[in-house]
């Protein structure tokens, strides 16, 4: 499961999506809108995505974790559109038979996605908007 | 030829344009779009290097040749997910 959604995201659906019979680990790693950022009080947080791309890339993070990791199966999914504080942005559910390599999948998953998947952050604090950018910079 | 471009996040908001076609030379390369597209939104100038290019959804670099009828999306950083600085 590799989506870009515009609603809530059902974290119970994420992980049964990694549900196999040969896993004894399922990580799940759900990141929600904070309240503050950069010593400023953020009010909500809107994502934009390229959305084709952003599935594509998601999928090859999938399949680099799964050369990489003897995992069994993975999930991401990245909301769009306004999200209010507190609510996840993104979910990403990695089950193995064992966890370690679930926990270092998972992990890698959510630094990938941060660095290639094609999805943009606005953050919307008192006083005015901005859209976040990478701190690394140009990649090519 | 021509090419289908794509706009987001910030780029789209500084463009006030989410998509378009653009006329360019046979043969040309990303950074002869790039640099065409910069003598018509001056705007653009000053993003320079920060701006990441995709070809039919995949990452190219600038010396990457464009054909006829492709689909060229201007990245500016990518930021999803949730942590800004520690993550």
């Amino acid at each position: 499961m590799y989506e870009i959604v515009d609603h809530p995201i059902d974290a119970a659906a994420v992980t049964a999506a990694v549900a196999d019979p040969h896993t004894g680990a399922t990580v799940v790693f759900i990141g929600t809108t904070r309240d503050h950022n950069d010593g400023r009080q953020v009010t909500c947080l809107e994502y934009e995505a390229y959305p084709e791309m952003a599935v594509a890339e998601m999928r090859k993070i999938g399949d680099t974790a799964r050369q990489r990791w003897p995992i069994e199966r993975m999930a991401i999914v990245h909301r769009t559109g306004v999200v209010p504080i507190g609510e996840a942005s993104v979910v990403i559910a990695v089950s193995a038979a064992h966890r370690r390599a679930a926990f270092e999948a998972c992990h890698f998953a959510i630094d990938r996605l941060k660095e290639v998947v094609p999805i943009w952050k606005k953050e919307h604090f008192d006083g005015g908007e901005v859209w976040i950018g990478s701190q690394t910079g140009q990649r090519f | 030829m021509v090419v289908r471009l794509r706009f987001f996040a910030s780029l789209r908001e500084r463009l006030h344009c989410s998509e378009g076609d653009f006329t360019l030379a046979d043969g040309s390369n990303v950074e002869d779009l790039w640099a065409a597209l910069c003598t018509e939104y001056p705007q653009l100038v000053e993003l320079g290097a920060s701006v990441s290019f995709a070809v039919n959804r995949e990452y190219v670099n600038r010396e990457h040749r464009l054909s006829n009828n492709d689909e060229v999306a201007l990245i500016p950083p990518v930021s999803g997910g949730i942590d800004v600085r520690d993550c």
